[in-house]
This record gives C-alpha cells, structure tokens and sequence, in this order.
C-alpha cells in the first residue's frame, strides 16, 4: 500500500521564547515491509537542524534555535510503500541487546493488579506468540479506547486503573504484562492509515513489539487487537513513549504553550480535501 | 557472633589492653592525659563542628541540628603497611569497574563470556542505552570511586559495596582531619600522618586530565549541583570553593553547536569538565526525565559529540549495582587475569533458587539488602532483627528474589570510640576515595571512617545514627 | 563570574535597599499621623505611604481603606505583598544563601541575622512604639548589610553588582517619593509657611534622610524647588537621582573596564547621568515636574533591564 503522510506541529508561545532546543523523532527507517518513497521533515525558524541516531537506532532531528520565537511549526510530508509482513519486523538494524528491552520503566510499571491480569492472559498458555496474541486480545478487551480520559504522562498503571485510553496507553500496559511475563517488548510510534476511511486524524499512532524466539520483533497493535498490517508506517521505537517520543523539547521563557498537530495520512492514490485538526498538548516542557 | 577485631587493640579486643603497634603512641598520650582534657576537646570539637556546622545550617534551615554529623575524636589508624596493599586493591577495583563500563557499553565480552547474565546488566535500569553511542574521552567512566571496605580480622579487608556514580562524604574526611590538627597539634607531632589536604588539588588534576582532546591545558572544570536545597549541597560549594572553580546549577549551562557553555558576566564561556553531583535521571531533559529542571536540555548531544567530560559518566551506576557486585571476583579475574587483591563478602544472589533456598533458611544470621537500595534503608540485620520483622523479609524475598543479595553477618571491626559509658569498642568501615585520571591514578591515603554509635549497631549510615572519625595512614 | 551569582548579589542589594526605603515611607507616615489633626495630619498619609511604595492595587485589592495597621501590616509583615518588609528580607536572603561563598562572613550574616531576628518578631503584640522600634531596627538592619559590604567584601565585579542593585533601586525610591509628593513641589502651590506644609516638607526630607542636609546644603528656610533640587540634582546628597545615577556610572565603568568590554547599560547610564549633570530645576520645572521623575522611573527600569541583559541572564 502506498500512504502519504502530512503532519504539522506548530508551538504557539503566548511570550516569545529566548530559545528551543528539540529532538525530533519524525524520519523513519525502511525494513522489509517499509520502503520510503520521499520524506521530508521541514521547521520553519533559523536554527540548527542536525542529523543523527539514537541508542535504538532510530532517525533523529536535533532542532536548536534562538529566540525571541513566538512559534514553531515542525511540518513532515512522506510517501511510503507498505507490505504486510504478519506483524513480523525484519531488516532493520538492532543496535541494542534485546535484554534491555526487559526493564520496566515508570511509564510502564504494574501494580499486583496488574500483574494479576498479565498473569491470568497467559496461564495455561506455554508458546510465547501463543502468549502474546492472549495479552492483546486481553488489554485490547478490558481498555476502553477513549481520547479524552488520558495524557502523554499517563502511566500503564493509571489507564488501567481507569480500563480507558489511548493507543498510547494500551501500548504501555501490552509492554508492561509482555514484559512481566519475560518476553522483551518495546514501543512504537508511527501512522495508521485507518480502514475506514477517514484521513484526518487527531494524533499519531503507537503500538509495541515484542520479541519472539525464532520470529524476532513482532508487531502487536493492542488498540485495534492485531498485528500491524501495511496500514501501519513505523516510525520509531523505543523503551516507552518517551524514549520514543515523536518530539522532545525545552525551552527557555515564554510563558505558556499551544500545541495544535494537523495531520493527514491518506492511502494513494485517493486524494481528499485536508483541512486543520486540534489535537491534544504534546510533549514539552518549560525551562528557566 | 564473636568478638570483633579491634583497630587499636586486636583480636583479643580489650581497652585496656596492649595496644596493636600502629596505635602504640596514641595509646600511650591518651593514658598520659587526664580523662578531663578529653572532655574539654570533644567539647571544643563540637564547638568547631558547630561553627562549620553552622554552614550546613545555613543550607539545611531548620533541620540543621540533624545534619550534624556526629565527630568521635579518636582516630581510626592504618599502618603504612595495610594502606599499600588496600591502596593495591582500590586501584585494580577501581581499573576492573571501568573496564567492565567500557565492556558492557561497547562489545559486551564479559556478557558473551557468560561471566555475568546478559539480563542483570542490559536490563538494569542503571544501564544507560545512550552511552553504546558514546565515548568518554580517555575511555575514562569511574573517574571517582568510593569504595566501601570493612574489615574483619587482622588481614582481612572486605569491599562491601562500590560507589561509582557520584560518592559522597569526601568533605567529612577532609573537615574531619582539619578539626583533629586544631585540638591535637601535639598528636600530630608524634606521628607521620599521611596528608589528606592534598585532595581537592588531585580532584581537580584528575578533571583537568580527562578534558576532552583539544581542550586547553587549563580546562575549563565545573560542579554541577541540583542547588542548595539538596542534602548535600555543603559539599558541593565546599569542593567548588577548594578547587577554585565554579559552582553552577542546570540553569547556568546551556548548549550551542553540541558545546556547552556557562552564563558569565563576561558572556557565555565554554565548559570541558563537568564534576556532576546530579544524577543521571536528571541531567538532559532532553534524554532522561522531561521535567527536570536541573539538568541542561542538549547535555547529552554535547556528550556524545565529545565535546564535555562528564564526571562520573552517565551509566556508570551499572557497575555499582548490588547485584553486579557479586560478580566482581569473576570480573577482575577476566579483566587482569588476576584474583582481586581486596576480595568480596561472600554474598548469595537471592536470583538463584538455590541460595534463595538457603537464605530463607538462615535469615536470623544473614544480612539481607536490597539490590537498589542504599543509605541503610530496605535492610535486614538478621542478628538483631525481630521474629516479625524477618517474616515481613522473608515474604518480600518469596515475591521479588531478584531484587535482594544477602550476606553472612560480619564482625565489623570496631575503634575505642568516647561514648556516655566512656572509652567503648564502636564498629566501623572505611571509605577510601580513588581518582582516575588519563596521566594517573591518584589514592588519597585515608578516606572517610563511619562509626556506628549504637553499641553492637553495625550500621554505620549517617541517616540511621553513624558518625565519623578522622582517618589516619601512617608514613611509616 | 557566573551571571546567576551576579543577579543573586544585585537582587540582594536591591532588596535590603527596599527594605530601608518602607522602613523610611512607614516612619514618615507614623510622625505624619500622630500629630494632632489640623496640625500635619490630614489623613492621607497612610495613603500615600501606598502610593508611595507603587502597590496600590494589590493593597486596595487585599485591604480595601488605607490605614494604619492595614498599611503597617501590608507594607511590614504581609507573606503576599512581594515588596513588604518581611518578603525583602527573606528574598534577600535566599539570594544571599544562593552566593554564599561571593559573600563575607559579614555579609552572610548580616542578612542571615536580619531575616532570623525578623522571625523572632512578634506582628500581634507591637503597639505603636513597639511598631516604631521595629523601623528603627529594620533600618540599622539595612546600614549593617552596607557597612557589612563597605568594610569587608572585595572590591571585585561583585562588589559592582551589588552596588548597583542598591543604586537602581534607590534611585527608584526617590523618583517614587518625587512622584507621589510632586504636586507639592510644584511653585504654585499654596505659600509656604503653613503648618501643614512645614509637616509635609519635613515628611519629604525625613523619608529620604535629608532634614538636616537641606540647611546644610542651601542654608535657607524651605522651598520645593530647593527640595526638588536636593533630590534631583544634588550630587552631594546620597539619595539624589544623580547621586544614584553617578553611582551606576561609576560601578559600571568599572564592569566595563575589568570585562575589557562596554556594551548598553553603560552608553544608556552615561547618557542619564549626562541628562543629569546639565539640566537646571528651573528647566525641569518648566517642561513639568511630573513629565520628568514619570520619565526618570521608566528609564531607570529599563536600565536595570539592559542591564540584566548584559551581565545577568
């Protein structure tokens, strides 16, 4: 499937910023079920725009720039071909030891509860993959998806606490029991071209992977209950949504910030009318 | 439990009996001197304390009484003989930690090797995943090591624990010999002490060699604090002041073009070294925690570009893990090839289900830790715990075994220490502190000796009632 | 030197010197208020104790009417008013805490002690003379920080900005006297000699120290543009805006010549004290009092801006 992907995140500063300093996870990798046809990723202040990795391996933006700003609009336009791959990742480089993706990390702690359902998901199910598909069909079940009950801080804990969220948080708890469970699993951010049609959306996507014996990474979308298919477009991965977030920033001054993210990810060649979309706040911080 | 080793008296422990050689002239002023004119001192030593006491207050507002750290003016004393050999082991310990850092963040031999479980190191969230992609200039990750010693019988030193992120307690020792030079001029003319003065200006060496290539001889070195509400906030302006460099806070710092730079007067000025007292959590909002405001947003760029020594490095805490510990012995012999010179107490890793087995049996006589515990908390003192208080430790060992070590009760050795009941056996540790720079390393003879205040307490930790001695080592 | 320890020793200054100055507006109006009526009182004073230390709003907002223990608690003691007594003292020492090694000893404790013996100080039980011992001390508190600062602190950059902190914000509090009392310095006002008048000249030169300077310097009974000459123009009285201007100057020749650099806050205070050193009160009476000091304060404030932006951020 080709999908084109149109994302603007503009920053509005109510006072202008003295400076920013971003990392930008916006530019994904190709694997065997990802070919990227063109992708750009434009900002339109003067600054310093460096290339680089991370630590998963991830395409990574370092964004500086000085002030006074009163708005930042971080804009990404790409097309790729997507083939189903049965949810299974392959031809993309591991950089880290698949143990590191065994820590729990705080966006992805349980509580007994929590483990008590992780634990029930799986019992009496011995073949990992057997075990995997049991917990997404498990948390896909008992969250309800609902966009207004969560934020990006909301933990594994608190969404289940309140069996409401996002595909953000279903992630999270997905990676917390895949983990409490012993398999490696991690996050990941990218798009969704959605089956029903509808290209507007409100935010990006996220889901997890988890690590199977003989399989590698395999991909488990919790939010729609599945693997990920050609629909989906990877973007970055990481040990939760922040190390895998799609922008980490800070910035000096400027009083409070407005964040609204159009985007449009729109299977080809099918072209529609795009029009703007608020979403929820993003991931920043104030500084000094 | 037998009886303990006693610095200054032996095995056969006795106060008034005949002193072991190192402490032979001590022994003799001290049974010269009225018992008055230790009071009048130890009073005097309280007035001192008070007066640089009287700083930490200034921090630490209105629990500033609590931040006094109890001072016993007799000096814990260590023959020229012992130091050389410990000063032997800190330096392979301190060698083998950083060799294991440069291992386990690069090819990961030792993990290949199957000398330590692939699990225990890249799944330690002390492991920092940023540092694979990192360097740090001269390979350099430990470059201050508190370790943490006991000992047990005349030969027998133990290390109990490795302090490789940010050790403390450098400025106890430093005050400590300060305030004995004041009351005990006389003292000090009887014996050859090894200087411990000599510190600050070997920090600050040691920083200056670990400047990333191409900075100027002179290199630009800071200590970064979280500022002056932290606990230890005194120590950190009181190494600034002594090595005459700058104190700054997070805010001072800012990066540009992957440097880092600090806010002056006279405008930004670039920063090579940075002696951080923050811990890795907090220190690139960028990386780690988004809502630190401690930390300077871009560090970690910087880091990586190689263009500022971080101090200790980020992801050095994998090292100083309770659970890595036990595995030292087998670290340092694949490291050097050697057996370590100051071994480890034995130690059971509750991980296992064998020795789970066997601590759950013994508890009364073990002492159990927490695997990410520290400052004496989440501890189990068999010996002198309660029935209930082992059955709670015993269920939290049933439900998370990975996250404890446990180890046989030692016999601390113990120090004549001035108590309400006079002159009485107190027991202690040592924490000696290891500098390693890229021209060499640097121990300082002596460190930092706790004593437990508590008759029978062995746990020495300033928050559970510890105080502190001067450390003498002899030139002799 | 780092700019965060600069700012903390010109936040410093700058606070112990407001502190004195409501010491100085609650003294005056004290003396104003316990004259028998007719006599000096007209019952405004409170009010423009308020005026005076540019609060008005949040004071109107928390207290309603002006009077006396509402002005004696807000000005003195209120944990809310951000520039009462109590909020300088502690703002001054926590900027004295952050930089306590640029400090002496003598400074450090000269605030450490102030903001303690603050502390100590019983607000419910002090009645006026009580209230009035408080001035005094609060006053002395501030001449043992200066004395502090002269007799012990190196004469280094920092020294300059803690210098400067206390001239900015001097200069501030004698254009704000300047701009409440203006009315009363203008030459047509009511003949002078009444006894009102006499209190209220008296209450002028008592808020700025300068009762006795007033017959030194011009030797004659009291006339405003005399007194808006001793408190504009005369370098020979510390609190004069050119006193205070010459003294920026000053400290900020010297940043500008140990840095090797001179940048904005020096052009912008050399022009100022140059304004300064030329004018005539008869010139600034004829363009209008009130234009002048409304100018002179928003001048001032900027310069402590530039100043921010050279050296503190």
């Amino acid at each position: 499937m080709r999908i084109r992907i149109d994302h603007e995140t503009r920053y509005h500063y109510d006072a202008p910023v003295r400076g920013v300093s971003q990392v930008l996870r916006l530019k994904p990798r190709p694997h065997d079920g990802q070919h990227i046809v063109s992708w750009r990723v434009d900002v339109d202040v003067d600054g310093r725009l460096r290339e680089s990795e991370d630590a998963f391996g991830n395409r990574i933006l370092r964004l500086s720039a000085e002030g006074p700003l009163e708005e930042i609009t971080l804009s990404v336009a790409g097309e790729v071909e997507t083939q189903d791959t049965a949810g299974m990742l392959s031809g993309q480089p591991e950089r880290l030891p698949p143990e590191v993706y065994t820590r729990q990390t705080p966006l992805t702690e349980l509580t007994p509860a929590l483990e008590a359902f992780a634990g029930d998901a799986v019992s009496g199910v011995d073949d990992r993959l057997d075990q995997l598909h049991a917990l997404l069909g498990a948390v896909h079940q008992q969250v309800v998806y609902d966009t207004r009950s969560t934020t990006v801080a909301t933990s594994a804990i608190e969404a289940f606490t309140q069996g409401r969220g996002v595909c953000q948080d279903l992630a999270h708890i997905f990676i917390a029991c895949a983990r409490h469970v012993g398999a490696p699993a991690r996050y990941v951010s990218g798009h969704l071209a959605r089956a029903d049609g509808v290209i507007e959306q409100e935010a990006s996507h996220a889901w997890a992977e988890a690590l199977v014996p003989g399989l590698g990474w395999v991909g488990f979308d919790p939010a729609n209950g599945g693997c990920p298919s050609e629909r989906h477009v990877r973007v970055a991965c990481g040990f939760d949504y922040l190390s895998a977030a799609p922008v980490r920033g800070s910035r000096i001054g400027g009083g409070a910030e407005r964040l609204s993210v159009r985007l449009v990810v729109s299977p080809q060649p099918m072209m529609q009318n795009q029009s703007a979309a608020l979403g929820p706040a993003q991931l920043s911080q104030a500084q000094g | 439990m037998t009886a303990a080793f006693d610095e200054m008296f032996g095995a056969e422990g006795q106060v008034d009996g005949a002193p072991r050689s190192a402490y032979a002239a001590l022994d003799k002023w001290m049974k010269a001197s009225p018992p008055e004119f230790f009071d009048a001192r130890r009073r005097q030593a309280e007035l001192f304390f008070r007066r640089i006491g009287i700083t930490f207050a200034v921090y630490g507002e209105a629990e500033s009484h609590e931040r006094l750290i109890p001072f016993d003016i007799v000096p814990r004393i260590i023959s020229g003989k012992e130091w050389r050999r410990l000063e032997q082991g800190l330096i392979q310990r301190a060698a083998v930690l950083n060799a294991f850092l440069q291992d386990v963040y690069g090819p990961g031999e030792c993990v290949k090797a199957g000398i330590i479980p692939a699990g225990l190191v890249y799944g330690n969230s002390q492991y920092r995943v940023e540092m694979t992609r990192i360097r740090p200039p001269h390979d350099i990750y430990v470059h201050i090591l508190g370790a943490d010693l006991v000992r047990v019988g005349e030969d027998q030193f133990y290390v109990l624990e490795d302090n490789a992120r940010t050790p403390s307690g450098v400025s106890y020792m430093l005050e400590n010999r300060e305030v004995m030079m004041r009351l005990f001029p006389e003292l000090f003319a009887r014996h050859r002490v090894a200087p411990v003065e000599t510190y600050t200006d070997s920090l600050l060496a040691t920083l200056r060699s670990v400047a990333p290539e191409g900075s100027s001889k002179d290199a630009t070195a800071v200590v970064l604090t979280p500022g002056p509400y932290n606990s230890a906030f005194y120590e950190h302006s009181f190494l600034a002041d002594k090595m005459g460099v700058e104190l700054v806070e997070g805010s001072d710092l800012f990066v540009q073009d992957a440097r880092v730079f600090m806010r002056t007067t006279e405008g930004p000025r670039r920063v090579d070294v940075i002696y951080r007292r923050v811990d890795d959590d907090f220190l690139d909002p960028l990386t780690f925690k988004p809502d630190s405001a401690l930390g300077v947003p871009g560090l970690m760029a910087a880091y990586e570009a190689g263009a500022v020594t971080v101090v200790n490095a980020v992801g050095a805490g994998v090292a100083d893990d309770k659970a890595v510990y036990t595995y030292m012995p087998d670290l340092v012999r694949f490291y050097t090839g050697k057996e370590a010179i100051l071994p480890n107490v034995p130690t059971w890793r509750c991980r296992e289900t064998d020795a789970l087995a066997y601590v759950l049996d013994h508890l009364p006589e073990l002492v159990v830790k927490e695997v990410n515990g520290s400052g004496g908390y989440g501890m189990l003192v068999g010996p002198t715990a309660t029935r209930s208080e082992i059955e709670v430790f015993a269920h939290k060992l049933k439900t998370d075994p990975e996250g404890f070590i446990a180890q046989p009760t030692l016999a601390l050795s113990t120090c004549p220490t001035f108590t309400e009941k006079g002159l009485q056996p107190r027991h202690v540790d040592l924490r000696p502190f290891v500098l390693t720079g890229s021209d060499q390393v640097r121990v300082t003879p002596g460190g930092l000796t706790r004593v437990a205040l508590t008759e029978g307490s062995l746990v020495v930790n300033s928050s559970q009632g510890g105080g502190t001695k001067d450390t003498w080592v002899l030139d002799d | 030197m780092l700019s965060r320890t600069a700012d903390s020793l010109y936040w410093l200054a700058r606070y112990v010197e407001r502190a004195d100055f409501l010491a100085r507006i609650l003294d005056a109006a004290m003396r104003m208020a316990s004259l028998p009526a007719g006599d000096g009182a007209d019952g405004a004073e409170w009010d423009s104790a308020i005026a005076i230390s540019d609060q008005r709003e949040a004071f109107v907002a928390a207290y309603g009417a002006a009077d006396e223990q509402s002005v004696r608690r807000f000005l003195a003691f209120d944990h809310a008013n951000p520039s009462s007594i109590r909020s300088c003292l502690s703002n001054a020492r926590n900027n004295a805490r952050a930089v306590r090694t640029a400090l002496t000893s003598e400074v450090w404790e000269a605030v450490n002690d102030a903001w303690n013996q603050f502390n100590l100080m019983d607000e419910k039980g002090m009645d006026m003379q009580a209230f009035a011992r408080f001035i005094e001390w609060t006053k002395a508190a501030a001449r043992s920080f200066d004395g502090a600062v002269h007799r012990t602190q190196l004469r280094n950059d920092g020294y300059a900005f803690l210098r400067l902190g206390a001239a900015i914000e001097r200069a501030d509090n004698t254009a704000r006297i300047l701009d409440v009392k203006y009315h009363m310095l203008l030459p047509a006002s009511e003949p002078v000699g009444g006894g009102l008048d006499y209190f209220q000249w008296s209450t002028i030169l008592r808020e700025v120290s300068a009762h006795t300077a007033y017959r030194w310097v011009y030797r004659e009974s009291i006339k405003p543009w005399l007194v808006a000459d001793l408190l504009i123009l005369n370098r020979q009285m510390p609190r004069s805006l050119a006193s205070c201007s010459a003294d920026i100057t000053g400290q900020l020749d010297q940043l500008g010549q140990a840095y090797g650099r001179r940048g904005a806050a020096q052009r912008a205070a050399t022009a100022t004290l140059g304004r300064l050193t030329s004018l005539r009160i008869e010139q600034i009476f004829q363009s209008g009092l009130h234009e002048f000091v409304t100018a002179f304060i928003d001048e001032n404030a900027r310069l402590s801006n530039v100043i921010a932006e050279q050296y503190l951020m």
